[in-house]
């Protein structure tokens, strides 16, 4: 590949079991989006490294590199690419609709994913007790799914919203398939978002998002982890 | 331009708010910005009126704000802000440029995610009881502090008179009311954040920011009134 297509093309700084990374990877694959994946190791503290830091002040991933400009958030990327690419929008024209797809998202990202994150984790550890943080985080991502369950009650179809795939989708199935496994989450009590993780895990550009297809996934059934791109 | 009272009463948008709710004080914020009359209906978080089964209905995850508008029902700030700014297109509160709306984006999302529902009355409850009562301060100064400081960094090169120009947009509805907070509430030694504080001053200007604060809602307690 040239340099010049090189310079046009998107980068995502990624991690592979991040969940943030996972919703923007997921976005880009629905807008058929091609993108240069550049893996940012967060258990070795490369988001610490200087390289790293001029990239992003913030010193987190996601990070989205479009020619000169450098955007991180994956909320933040998620609109930007909605309003730059307008092929197979993620979000639906009808208000409402928006509206919930909206709400769905900030129920995730806000109410529900920063609750659960491995620094307040470490802290309630510490300050609590170990066995308190599965409760603690079982707690609130259960008081996320069952006003999910009840948001998305009356607008659902194959999908969150309907019967395409859209924003609420794109934050709905990373977070599923990471909290039901790390934290234990009996999904049965949440029929409806049982059934859209079903329908958004039949998608290619779902499956090609997974964690372990990432380029930076390590093979735990592995001694040595999979040397990188 | 909160109201309460009269024929056209039913024809205003109804905004359920919690005088003290940083995440109502955006959509106050908004309203007044884009002239909007609205009807306030308190919500008493304290007494626990968000579990009430009428408020439920409206909002599953019982918090604050709701709004009511005509039939539509939307909750969130976040997504309430960008159903105003769609149906009610004066005073844009996001800039045409892509990019800029972008870092508005990223701005409003560092005060809804990764400050404000780590320093909410639940969190604050829970480490008050599992953890004492004197945890809490330093923990909310640690979680704002953190985002303060991300906040400076990503501002830093977009800032004007306002966070990310010499307009008000998105951004400053976000950080006005959680800067408030960590001030008002938190007493946060703002040294370290002379962007932060420099914008709080030029929002201190602003009516349309002054009477959105907490201290100047129907439902904010005589004792606390400013």
């Amino acid at each position: 590949m040239d340099s010049n297509t090189q310079a046009s093309k998107l980068v995502l700084y990624s991690f592979w079991q991040s969940s943030c990374s996972w919703r923007v990877r997921f976005a880009l694959n629905l807008k058929g989006l091609p993108y240069e994946y550049r893996a940012v190791n967060l258990v070795k503290g490369e988001q610490f490294s200087p390289e790293f830091e001029k990239l992003n002040p913030l010193r987190c991933v996601p990070v989205l590199v479009d020619g000169d400009f450098v955007l991180s958030d994956s909320s933040a990327i998620l609109l930007y690419l909605e309003e730059k690419y307008l092929q197979n929008a993620l979000l639906p024209v009808d208000p409402k609709l928006r509206a919930v797809n909206l709400q769905a998202a900030s129920i995730i990202s806000s109410s529900t994913q920063p609750l659960h994150m491995l620094s307040v984790l470490k802290y309630i550890e510490e300050k609590v007790g170990p066995g308190e943080k599965l409760s603690w985080a079982q707690h609130n991502i259960e008081k996320g799914f069952h006003a999910l369950e009840k948001l998305l009650k009356g607008c659902h179809g194959k999908y969150a919203t309907g019967e395409k795939v859209y924003m609420a989708d794109v934050f709905l199935a990373p977070q599923i398939a990471l909290t039901t496994l790390r934290f234990n989450i009996d999904m049965s009590k949440f029929p409806t978002l049982s059934m859209i993780y079903e329908s958004c895990k039949a998608l290619p550009e779902f499956q090609a998002s997974i964690p372990e297809r990432q380029p930076d996934a390590v093979q735990l059934s592995c001694l040595y982890p999979r040397l990188n791109n | 331009m909160a109201s309460g009272g009269g024929v056209e009463e039913s024809k205003k948008p109804k905004l359920y708010s919690y005088w003290r709710s940083s995440c109502s004080c955006r959509v106050r914020i908004a309203l007044n910005l884009k002239g909007l009359d609205y009807e306030y209906k308190a919500v008493n978080l304290v007494k626990g009126e968000q579990f009430s089964p009428e408020y439920l209905k409206l909002n599953p995850i019982g918090y604050v704000p709701a709004l009511v508008d005509g039939d539509i029902v939307v909750a969130d700030s976040f997504a309430i802000l960008l159903y105003l700014e769609e149906k009610y297109p004066q005073h844009p509160l996001l800039p045409q440029d892509l990019q800029k709306r972008a870092i508005n984006y990223q701005a409003a999302n560092i005060v809804s995610s990764s400050i404000q529902p780590l320093q909410n009355l639940a969190v604050l409850k829970y480490i008050g009881e599992k953890v004492g009562p004197d945890e809490r301060l330093p923990w909310v100064k640690c979680c704002i502090g953190n985002g303060f400081a991300a906040l400076e960094k990503l501002l830093k090169g977009y800032a004007g008179k306002y966070a990310t120009g010499d307009e008000v947009f998105l951004a400053d509805l976000f950080l006005a009311p959680q800067i408030h907070a960590a001030i008002k509430r938190f007493k946060l030694d703002m040294t370290e954040f002379p962007l932060l504080s420099r914008l709080n001053e030029a929002y201190e200007e602003l009516p349309a920011f002054q009477d959105a604060m907490p201290e100047k809602q129907p439902d904010t307690p005589v004792e606390e009134r400013g």
